[in-house]
């Protein structure tokens, strides 16, 4: 091979995407330093769109990356409320039970795995939410919650509103960012070569020595972690505890929407639904019953019409990438057009 | 002890009620419908609304409702699953998931948080009982669903080894390609299952509203009693799914007595447990824990 001209080049990055890691620089940096400049309701809103894009990341990290739909991701999100109260309640800084509580979540998730991951497609969907209607219950028991009737974060009232505000969407964003990267960095590894194989196709992952169970339960058990700490930061600006709130099912339904209409497997597509998601709500969340009525509805026409979701369908379309966590093959001879086939995004379409 | 223990027994009628069209689908076409539950609400409703605007019985009214919910499983098939099917095995659980919130909350917008009941619509039948000997009374509801529960899992086994129609369906459980070839409709089998399968769900909702309450969101706990049954009843017969609702409904009358709060949390365990068992024993195939027998 004398003639490098023909030679096919393997990268990840592209010039886009090179721009893209700087601009996700550029907005961390301002979002950190925001809210010197944003109104009081301001970072509350904020703070809650750090926490959409965990839950979104997180479930398209366990549903889009390792196959695995539940629809009762809301057992963590009610456990890492839950063991925040708890582990602050015993005395430890509420700031830092928030994230003790995503801990102890990822924790729990362990046994959890090894029992649930062997449950396929709809059993394991249905066999979660069972899991978070129990849970749910047994929280119930417990006499610090005092049943339906709650509880509240009380040991967070010694901090002024302002420093408390502040501080809790620092510890959204940071949490956000840190999730996120870790993500990020598990799909670029070389377990994400094993994410990206099962994701396509289990059995034939599996066939070529892909350790499937082993990176099903990493998936899982950090979907919890990150879920966990959602919920225990979603306390931490509401303050109360009803169990009724948190462990309901509508959180696994923002997910699911959040997930499908920005494109569930990807990775720049989790974080656009979340966006979406958080400006639906913001228009149309005071219109009650027919905001949830139009959540279920386009979940319904996206799932039908267009799984792929907003991203991953600009990403067929103009073979754009801005955080490439595959690679691609680009022909030299074709280099002068910079129109490569993304490899990595072809999904397998499995037989129903 | 022995009252409470014929009362769960009777109970697990309702949940074979619910449960049996779950499985039925799930093992011709698949698919888990998350929005089982809630169509089951949707035609508590529909007879309620019947009932209470136009005076019709509910018995009556399942004359109206039944094919009417034919024609919705019909719909469901071909205009919902039968296209997310195409995209995997993952896609049909978040569409029926998405029409479950939708169903929910559009019965929420039209009719309110009020908790309904088609009790006042069936006269007696509500609270009459029989007494049997050693002083234990049994409610003729729960004995005539109990025995609609018999006579619907007979029904449906009988329809499937015995007529032409339910030959093609299981054949096109078993393998929908290979069906095709020797002429049977695969599309038009699974159609017809799914419209045999809210047809019994249309059951099951008539008799959750008359054996007791229900609001807009009740649609999601009775998915849960329905997956939980058809879980503990395991692969077999379709006789499992009546074994699997009695199991359930004895271990939340045994919760019951235990704890206050006990009634759901001893159907959650008892499912959780059998479940446990179950992968312990390790005696699953890779096509899982709903799946019916092969001979029926």
């Amino acid at each position: 091979m004398s003639a490098p001209a023909t030679m096919p080049v393997i990268e990840r990055g592209t010039a886009t995407s090179r721009t893209a890691a700087m601009a996700v620089a550029v907005i961390i940096a301002l979002l950190a330093i925001a809210p010197q400049f944003l109104s009081a309701g301001a970072v509350d809103r904020m703070t809650a769109l750090f926490i959409y894009v965990i839950l979104a990341a997180m479930w398209n990290a366990l549903a889009g990356f390792g196959g695995l739909v539940s629809v009762g991701q809301q057992v963590f999100f009610g456990l890492g409320a839950y063991f925040a109260i708890r582990l602050a309640d015993a005395g430890l800084n509420p700031f830092l039970a928030l994230f003790a509580s995503g801990f102890v979540v990822g924790v729990v998730s362990i046994p959890l795995s090894l029992f649930m991951l062997r449950l396929r497609n709809g059993e394991f969907a249905i066999g979660m939410w069972v899991i978070a209607a129990l849970t749910h219950l047994l929280v119930n028991l417990d006499r610090l919650v005092q049943g339906e009737t709650g509880t509240s974060l009380i040991s967070l009232n010694v901090y002024d509103a302002g420093t408390r505000r502040a501080t809790i969407y620092w510890l959204a964003l940071a949490s956000m960012t840190a999730l996120l990267a870790i993500l990020f960095g598990l799909l670029r590894g070389s377990t994400g070569a094993a994410i990206r194989a099962i994701r396509d196709n289990e059995d034939a992952a599996a066939s070529v020595g892909v350790r499937v169970t082993g990176t099903k339960r990493l998936l899982f058990v950090l979907a919890a972690f990150g879920i966990g700490i959602a919920g225990a930061l979603w306390l931490a600006t509401s303050i109360t505890f009803q169990p009724k709130t948190y462990f309901n099912v509508q959180w696994t339904a923002y997910m699911i929407f959040m997930v499908l209409v920005g494109g569930i497997g990807t990775f720049e597509g989790a974080i656009l639904g979340a966006l979406v998601f958080f400006l639906i709500e913001t228009w149309f969340g005071g219109t009650g019953v027919w905001y949830l009525v139009g959540l279920g509805a386009t979940a319904v026409v996206f799932s039908l019409f267009l799984p792929r979701g907003l991203w991953g369908t600009i990403e067929e379309r103009f073979g754009l990438r801005l955080l490439p966590v595959g690679y691609r093959v680009r022909l030299a001879a074709a280099s002068a057009d910079d129109d490569a086939t993304p490899q990595q995004t072809t999904k397998h379409q499995e037989k129903a | 002890m022995s009252n409470q223990i014929i009362q769960g027994i009777l109970l697990g009628g309702y949940y074979a009620l619910i449960a049996c069209g779950l499985s039925f689908m799930f093992s011709v076409m698949r698919i888990i419908n998350l929005a089982h539950g809630s169509l089951a609400v949707l035609a508590a409703y529909a007879l309620w609304l019947l009932a209470s605007r136009f005076h019709v019985s509910p018995f009556v009214g399942l004359l109206i409702v039944l094919p009417l919910m034919a024609a919705i499983g019909w719909a469901l098939q071909r205009f919902l699953l039968e296209r997310s099917a195409r995209g995997g095995a993952l896609l049909p659980i978040l569409t029926t998931f998405g029409l479950a919130i939708v169903i929910d909350n559009l019965l929420f917008e039209q009719f309110g948080a009020d908790t309904r009941s088609l009790a006042p619509y069936i006269g007696s039948l509500s609270y009459d009982s029989w007494e049997w000997p050693g002083s234990i009374y049994v409610g003729k509801l729960a004995v005539v669903m109990f025995a609609t529960a018999i006579v619907l899992l007979g029904g449906l086994q009988l329809f499937l080894t015995h007529t032409r129609l339910g030959r093609s369906i299981r054949a096109t459980s078993e393998d929908p390609d290979t069906a095709g070839l020797v002429g049977v409709d695969a599309r038009r089998a699974n159609a017809i299952a799914a419209a045999i399968a809210m047809v019994t769900v249309g059951l099951a909702g008539a008799f959750l509203g008359m054996r007791a309450t229900f609001d807009p969101y009740a649609g999601a706990p009775q998915l849960l009693f329905a997956f939980e049954a058809a879980v503990i009843g395991g692969a077999g017969s379709l006789w499992g799914t009546l074994i699997g609702g009695i199991v359930l409904a004895l271990a939340q009358t045994l919760g019951a007595q235990v704890h206050p709060q006990g009634f759901l949390i001893g159907g959650h365990a008892v499912f959780l447990v059998v479940l446990f068992v179950r992968l312990s024993a390790s005696g699953l195939g890779p096509r899982g824990l709903l799946r019916l027998g092969k001979t029926s």
